[in-house]
């Protein structure tokens, strides 16, 4: 079984010419290529390695072996979140026995000259692509803000395929790096979803959530969407989809640079299936998302993708002056450069005399469940919400900022009534 | 009697085992405990059965990209499944067994098969997968 054409410096790195950290690169891109029938391998220009977050020995055993045998980025490279704040890890409560394991993967990363971002977010603060550009990434987040907000071209990368695409810089030739297969082949539209409607953010995850679900793993096409969404909204939007469905590309016709109108993003043709969404069905996507029983709740989550400084200006008109009720914790997670930012302007102070803790470089999904003991999370989220319950059993309910903080402040769930809500 | 089926060649490599089937579709991260290789999403049919050692038959795979860290976890703790049998797989779910075969020299044979023959496969029964020879052979 050999299909791809290999140039003579990748035979002989497959040889072991270039080093064991290559070599075993190369086998796997080039055995990724071969079953999805690639002629050859592409130059990426840059990489975002989702593989950061430890979770089992295997992913630490592979990063430690590539960074031992001499493995070092060949493109730039950007990392996604570890699962603990790497800085604040004792307010975070990790337990010791952990630790040391998170630290290792860091060191690993490190002397792979990957550059320390660990954030979820990477195109708003990182290595960011423009539009056209042949990139590698993994994190279903940021995969798919990368095809379908910025236009630039990656697969959905599994972890340790990313390891491998920036030791070597280059990926098999297949996927959504080529034009044919970023047609859409489904079309959804929006029937009676009314613009006071999305003067509410909360709703913007909720329609991901949806597009997730109705495309599966094809590439969708949405229509309706106004043209002043804002970037952040089309982040929760992006992840929200990501997380119910196997989405790497979809088109928002008239944001999306290569679906400037419908007929761009379907190639010339005809929808395969046609599907529309309605306030009823922005409802019941809502009412899935609250696991909660009650009202209950001890956990507020903000930051899932991490927060930008617009969302931090958002959380403090919001909280200020107000505080967390004493049985509520509240987290809002971000990177270390929108950290230093908001230490500058005194958000951070703000934030911190109404009782909200501010993590950097983790992911919430990966909170130390020992030493917390939470019943119930409330997140601006759709993405948090789906996996904490299912991921981590911990219920979970969905609003908007405005509603969290309400919640917060309160030690209860408080949730207005949406305009989708309403008969 | 043996029963030979004709497939496509996903990852290559030869297995045993005795045989699991699911009509839905599985998610390695967060549905496999990655310690002992129990399916541990209690939404699904196959909750607390183990896939350590079994020809694992369902249509796809569904879930994060992490899913490929928990094949390559299971295949080090010796908890993986012999061989695993597809309608369709996505790259995520093929990187755990590429990788495992380069990294830990491991062998975790993918071969797909049309919807016709995967229905073929019942819980139970044993099955040699030979991907590189793109057959599964039913013993039982």
């Amino acid at each position: 079984m050999s299909f791809m054409r290999l140039t003579n410096e990748e035979k002989s790195i497959l040889d072991g010419k270039q080093g064991g950290a290559a070599r075993i690169a190369l086998a796997v891109l080039v055995d990724l290529g071969e079953l999805f029938g690639a002629e050859e391998l592409m130059k990426i220009s840059q990489v975002h390695i989702d593989a950061t977050l430890y979770m089992v020995d295997a992913g630490l055993e592979f990063a430690e072996r590539i960074a031992d045998l001499g493995g070092e980025v060949a493109v730039p490279t950007s990392l996604n979140p570890s699962a603990i704040d790497l800085l604040r890890w004792k307010a975070y409560r990790v337990p010791a026995e952990i630790l040391t394991k998170h630290k290792r993967l860091e060191e690993a990363y490190l002397k792979m000259r990957a550059t320390p971002t660990w954030t979820c977010a990477p195109y708003q603060n990182g290595i960011i692509p423009r539009f056209g550009e042949q990139i590698a990434w993994g994190e279903s987040n940021a995969i798919a803000f990368a095809n379908s907000i910025i236009g630039a071209r990656t697969n959905r990368y599994a972890d340790l395929m990313d390891v491998c695409a920036a030791i070597i810089g280059k990926v098999p030739k297949f996927g959504l790096h080529l034009t044919v297969n970023r047609k859409a082949k489904i079309l959804i539209r929006l029937k009676d979803i009314s613009a006071q409607m999305f003067e509410n953010e909360a709703i913007y995850p909720l329609l991901g959530y949806l597009l997730g679900e109705m495309a599966g793993d094809q590439v969708a096409s949405i229509t309706g969407i106004p043209q002043n969404v804002k970037i952040d909204s089309l982040k929760g939007f992006c992840a929200a989809a990501a997380s119910s469905g196997a989405i790497g590309l979809f088109h928002m016709v008239g944001i999306t640079p290569e679906a400037q109108t419908l007929k761009m993003c379907l190639h010339g043709n005809k929808p395969e299936k046609v599907i529309d969404i309605t306030p009823n069905l922005i409802k019941n996507a809502e009412d899935r998302l609250c696991t909660a029983k009650s009202d209950a709740v001890d956990l507020i989550v903000t930051g899932c993708p991490h927060y930008s400084p617009a969302e931090f200006n958002r959380l403090v008109q919001l909280i200020k002056g107000k505080k967390v009720h004493s049985s509520v914790i509240f987290w809002a997670f971000t990177n270390r450069s929108v950290y230093a930012w908001i230490k500058d302007n005194g958000i951070l102070t703000d934030l911190a005399g109404a009782g909200v803790m501010v993590f950097t470089d983790g992911c919430p999904l990966q909170y130390p469940k020992e030493t917390w003991h939470f019943s119930a999370a409330m997140t601006d989220s759709a993405k948090f919400a789906n996996y904490c319950f299912s991921q981590r059993g911990l219920d979970a309910a969905y609003g908007s900022l405005a509603d969290c903080v309400e919640t917060a402040v309160r030690g209860k769930i408080c949730r207005r009534e949406s305009l989708w809500r309403k008969k | 009697m043996e029963k030979k089926i004709t497939g496509c060649c996903v990852v290559p490599g030869v297995a045993k085992g005795e045989v699991l089937t699911t009509s839905q579709p599985i998610s390695f991260w967060g549905g496999v405990d990655p310690a002992t290789g129990h399916i541990n999403d209690p939404r699904h049919e196959l909750f607390g059965q183990s896939v350590a050692g079994k020809v694992l038959v369902f249509p796809f795979g569904k879930g994060s990209s992490t899913g490929s860290l928990i094949i390559l976890e299971l295949a080090r703790v010796d908890k993986a499944p012999a061989a695993i049998v597809n309608v369709r797989t996505e790259p995520i779910l093929a990187t755990g067994p590429i990788v495992c075969k380069h990294f830990y020299d491991k062998e975790i044979p993918i071969i797909s098969l049309d919807e016709k023959s995967f229905q073929m496969l019942r819980t139970g029964q044993h099955a040699t997968v030979n991907a590189t020879e793109r057959v599964v052979i039913i013993h039982s």
